[in-house]
């Protein structure tokens, strides 16, 4: 009788392992197909030789990189400081809205409009209006540096996404915990801060590092007012050496920092 | 002697759908009443406006001889001076066992730390929580984790604890340690009272049970009189289907 059921378990395994392995031959044959079949399409084009010249030029790349990296130095800083601005700026627009107290319609109301209007303009238009709009009203005392007013920019715009991240987490508490908390005699705030907020956080971050990688690419966007960044570099070695390859350099800098970020948002989701 | 609880008259509707008509109770020091009732008679509800999680329409609840329910009144004081304890535990997963338990006493009692952290590992240990104070709840079974609530709402000392069907989430194998764990606080005189659907456990430790329909009490006794001859077609009725359920 044993034997019987260990000979069974053996064929079990052995058929297990068949289909093991005719899977990974079946997923590699179908990889080499696939890639292959779209490295041919590209390298045999009509126009592959010429393209190959402007894009992945050797000696163009040498010559802009370390320029473009100088520049991808400041898109780094600046994603920095506004995703340090953003957090804050979004977590108290998002408690603001949330609030029930009656001193704080006003300010709930302005919250409704701060997202309603700042998630409703396009990024690019926001930098813009801010960019030149704030210098020509001549304050005294308002910077007039553009890549400070572009991180103000977009800080204002990410605000606004991040507001409604914070706040769909805040809301996706359940409310008996917010009565267990108040059983207990905690105040409304307290209950916020020590039962509902981090539960809420955690929920979200997922969501707000997402929102995180959109903004790394998002900071290129500040070169309309004129600050070296790398998009901005890669643009002036392109124009002035008819060479597209820079460009490609600044992409590829881009990449090393959002595609480590998305992973970093993939086995977060799934410990989730 | 002054009741430890007074409820005079309560009144409670959502909308159109009165929920509470009109509840008159007393519970004297060291007593414990159950509430019982089919699903949607109003027991929870009157147990969260015992403890102004919900605000009354009318009538007034009194702690101590104190009106509790006058608007005047902070209510965040008065849910210091009670317990209550949830049918689904409501225990706050971010925090530890440990954390659960001290968050009252350290944030809205303001007890030092070190205090609160001893008697806290002191209250756990004597209810058999000895050795999880690390855990999260949801590592703990149900029957666990409810103790772990009653323990929680105990460490505020409150005057009265308030029982939410503490039982009715549990799986049946482990409702008994939860009911061990009132007993020994009906034991320890602790008022209390506790809705519940267990009958034999109602029996056990309430001095009054109160029959709950449709938002009044329409009967009200000592356990024996109401589980062995109730008057009310409708306690009869709840009752029959009770025991046909078994």
């Amino acid at each position: 009788m044993a034997e019987v059921v260990a000979s069974r378990q053996a064929v079990r395994a052995a058929a297990r392992r068949r289909r093991g392995r005719r899977g990974a031959a079946i997923s590699a044959l179908s990889t080499i197909v696939v890639i292959g079949g779209l490295v041919a399409l590209v390298v045999t084009s009509p126009g592959w030789e010429s393209v190959k010249q402007l894009f992945f030029s050797w000696e163009d790349f040498k010559l802009a990189f370390p320029d473009v990296l100088k520049g991808f130095w400041l898109d780094v800083k600046m994603f920095v400081i506004v995703e340090a601005v953003v957090l804050v700026l979004g977590l108290v627009v998002a408690l603001v809205r949330t609030s029930t107290a009656a001193t704080l319609f006003p300010l709930r109301m302005l919250a409704v409009v701060f997202t309603d209007v700042l998630r409703g303009v396009p990024t690019i238009l926001l930098v813009f209006l801010v960019g030149f709009g704030v210098p020509a009203l001549q304050l005294s005392g308002v910077p007039t540096d553009p890549v400070v007013l572009g991180c103000v920019a977009l800080a204002l715009s990410y605000s606004a996404y991040v507001a409604e991240v914070y706040r769909a987490g805040i809301r996706s508490v359940h409310p008996s915990q917010r009565a267990a908390a108040l059983a207990l005699g905690l105040t409304g705030s307290q209950a916020l801060r020590h039962v509902i907020l981090p539960q809420a956080v955690r929920r979200v971050v997922p969501p707000l590092l997402n929102d995180f990688i959109a903004l790394q690419k998002d900071v290129a966007l500040v070169s309309i007012l004129g600050p070296l960044e790398a998009f901005r570099q890669a643009q002036i070695y392109a124009s002035s050496n008819f060479n597209y390859t820079p460009l490609m350099a600044a992409a590829l800098l881009y990449l090393c920092v959002t595609v480590p970020l998305a992973r970093v948002v993939d086995r977060m989701q799934d410990r989730q | 002697m002054t009741a430890v609880l007074e409820l005079q008259g309560i009144t409670k509707a959502y909308g159109d759908v009165e929920v509470l008509r009109g509840i008159d109770l007393e519970v004297p020091e060291h007593h414990a009443v159950a509430l019982i009732g089919a699903s949607g008679s109003g027991k929870s509800t009157l147990l969260r406006c015992v403890d102004l999680l919900e605000e009354i329409d009318d009538g007034d609840v009194l702690l101590d001889g104190e009106v509790i329910t006058d608007p005047s009144v902070d209510p965040v004081a008065m849910r210091r001076k009670l317990g209550m304890v949830f049918q689904a535990y409501n225990l706050f997963p971010h925090m530890t066992v440990l954390g659960n338990v001290m968050l009252g006493p350290t944030r809205a009692q303001g007890a030092a730390g070190p205090e609160a952290r001893d008697r806290a590992r002191e209250l756990l240990a004597r209810f058999g929580l000895a050795g999880r104070e690390d855990d999260k709840p949801d590592n703990l079974s149900g029957g666990q984790q409810q103790r772990v609530a009653i323990v929680r709402a105990l460490a505020t000392d409150p005057r009265a604890l308030l029982l939410d069907e503490v039982t009715s989430a549990l799986d049946p194998e482990l409702v008994g340690e939860v009911l061990a764990v009132v007993r020994d606080l009906k034991a320890d005189g602790m008022t209390m009272i506790i809705a519940t659907h267990e009958m034999a456990f109602a029996r056990d430790v309430a001095d009054e049970v109160c029959f709950l329909h449709e938002g009044r009490i329409l009967e009200r006794g000592a356990p024996e009189r109401i589980f062995s001859e109730p008057e009310q077609p409708e306690t009869q009725r709840f009752l029959r289907r009770l025991l046909e359920a078994r």
